[in-house]
């Protein structure tokens, strides 16, 4: 770790790290000089072999997405870049496009080439205001000094890159729902197959990336594919932006290579607990299964422990909790905004979040009865893997992982349930 | 009563519409273009969207109805959305929206009769790492207290 080198974060600290003369002066857009003197085959090939994984939750292979592009189709082919951040517990993106705008812009650079890709929208989330008005004095910047539009730095390759400003809708995090939302619709998740790859925006093979996975790209263009693989873990190469929250002295962000242990960061990142000791944790935004503290004993900070842990990576912002937190109000929580952003799109998701919802309050106000968290899992199996898109599976996981591993929590407000029979026939 | 886009607002929107292949593109755009002109998103804006953008006025109201952030209803001049997501519950969100329907009399979704705050609790706003936060407006506030949230409402009030 001594000898690791941010590549996302080195101009956050940098005064003006955001203006085009200081983004060049700190070493900017100096992939382009590598980039075009290869073939865009061989752009993919070079980031497929860095082993660098999507980091906006799901963790596909970002070389490998690109090459499912078809080429000499007659038709456009689309970049559009995920910057809808809005995953409970995330918030590193905001910081990327506010202090090194210019850093997308590489990255959106190197990929448009890489799959032949001529226009390129950033979907920035509506709230995000001040990013936007950044993104844009990029946009302009670059274009002025022939970093974007035609003929770019005398290479031949054209781009024009836009933004477009999403109106706050959870689910246009989802690729396919982003897709929608970019066309003027509603943001409601399409079936897939056809990926995006094939058939996107427009009807057009279309490429969707995380701000992360992008704003990666340029340092590996620069510095090659091994010397990428060399940092971080073998499965999780490459550094990222990690999150703290919740419970812990110091929130924030920092960015290091994958593999520190998740106490570690707490402890030393952290600054320790704050208000008790260690509970529970939701490494990677609110759709992750929860941890419980025995569990983060041995976790790191990787795709492959979380994996082993069977929860996941997302990304890669955690949520810490505290012994005195009471699990039942969080799932509630969880809960109440999986029913509010739903898209109401499949019934298995907007019947069943409501459902869970309305019994957490049930069980919150003393009503229920321990039958009811079993329902809540049966619910919860309902709902993974039967409808169109992951958000579903993405509240199932969390209802199921809270109530096993943190079953008293929510027992505690039940009765049990002979006393409700008892109840009613006294009541009759 | 029917609403016109001035025209600079249309000049506008049409640099924008040429951003996408097709025109039904420019629809969320448009809209955000009419909320920043009439102030809100009310039938007679969304007919206007509609004959600016060229689709149905259906279309308009149910691409206007699934996104939160345009207003269906007049907001105040200063519209309070508070964050009431995990990391800002863990960290005291319920306090803050004590704090504000309290010192303002409001219930989520209402506005003061002198239209100067509105309020709505809102689903992550993506600043966990320094909750309790709220968007006022386009600003974000942030390690909000029971006090320093006070202090914001009355300084806002005077300004």
């Amino acid at each position: 770790m001594s000898d690791f080198q941010p590549q996302l974060t080195k101009r956050f600290e940098t005064k003006d790290g955001h203006t085009l003369k200081v983004f060049l002066e700190t070493g900017g857009y100096a992939s382009l000089k590598n980039l075009f003197a290869k073939k865009p085959a061989e752009i993919i090939e070079e980031v497929k072999a860095s082993g660098l994984k999507g980091r906006g939750g799901a963790g596909f292979p970002a070389g490998m997405k690109w090459s499912f592009v078809p080429q000499n189709t007659g038709k456009a082919v689309y970049l559009v870049v995920n910057a809808d951040e809005g995953e409970p517990g995330t918030f590193t993106d905001r910081f990327s496009m506010l202090y090194d705008p210019h850093l997308l812009l590489e990255g959106i650079i190197c990929a448009s080439y890489a799959i032949n890709c001529h226009t390129s929208y950033i979907y920035v989330r509506g709230e995000f205001v001040e990013q936007i008005n950044r993104l844009n004095a990029a946009i302009e910047e670059a274009k002025k000094a022939n970093y974007l539009g035609k003929n770019i730095q005398g290479s031949g390759f054209d781009l024009e890159v836009y933004v477009h400003r999403g109106a706050g809708a959870y689910i246009c995090g989802e690729e396919t729902g982003l897709l929608e939302s970019l066309e003027g619709k509603k943001g409601q998740p399409r079936i897939k197959p056809p990926f995006p790859a094939i058939v996107g925006a427009f009807g057009c093979p279309t490429i969707v990336n995380n701000v992360k996975t992008l704003s990666s790209v340029p340092w590996i263009v620069e510095n090659g594919a091994a010397a990428y693989a060399a940092i971080g873990t073998k499965e999780s190469p490459g550094t990222h932006v990690f999150g703290l929250s919740g419970h812990v002295n110091q929130t924030g962000y920092w960015e290091m290579p994958f593999g520190l242990p998740m106490m570690e960061f707490i402890e030393k990142y952290g600054k320790g607990m704050k208000g008790g000791k260690l509970k529970a944790v939701i490494p990677g935004g609110s759709s992750c299964p929860v941890l419980t503290a025995q569990e983060c004993a041995d976790l790191t900070l990787s795709y492959e422990s979380m994996r082993d842990h069977k929860t996941m990576f997302g990304t890669g912002c955690a949520i810490i909790m505290n012994e005195h937190t009471d699990m039942a109000k969080i799932l509630k929580n969880l809960t109440h905004f999986y029913r509010d952003e739903s898209c109401g799109q499949c019934t298995p998701c907007r019947e069943g979040s409501a459902w869970e919802d309305r019994i957490m309050k049930k069980i919150l106000s003393g009503e229920a009865t321990t039958k009811e968290l079993d329902l809540m899992l049966e619910i919860a199996d309902n709902m993974e893997g039967k409808t169109i898109c992951v958000f579903s599976s993405a509240l199932a996981f969390p209802v199921r992982s809270f109530i096993k591993k943190f079953r008293e929590d929510f027992e505690k407000y039940c009765k049990p349930a002979s006393v409700a029979v008892l109840e009613k026939i006294t009541a009759n | 009563m029917a609403v016109t886009f001035k025209k600079e607002t249309v000049a506008e929107f049409e640099t924008i519409a040429a951003r996408y292949p097709v025109r039904r593109a420019a629809l969320l755009p448009a809209l955000w273009l009419a909320q920043k002109e009439f102030g809100w998103i009310s039938t007679d804006a969304m007919v206007a969207v509609s004959k600016l953008v060229g689709c149905s006025p259906a279309q308009v109201l149910e691409v206007a109805e699934f996104y939160t952030m345009y207003q269906k209803k007049k907001p105040g001049k200063y519209h309070l959305q508070v964050c009431q997501t995990i990391a800002c519950l863990l960290n005291g969100s319920e306090e803050i929206k004590k704090v504000i329907e309290q010192k303002l009399h409001l219930k989520p979704g209402e506005t003061t009769p002198d239209g100067q705050f509105s309020y709505q609790p809102v689903e992550c706003l993506a600043a966990c790492h320094k909750a309790p936060c709220m968007q006022v407006n386009d600003d974000y506030h942030e390690n909000l207290t029971p006090e320093s949230t006070e202090k914001l409402i009355d300084d806002l009030r005077k300004k």
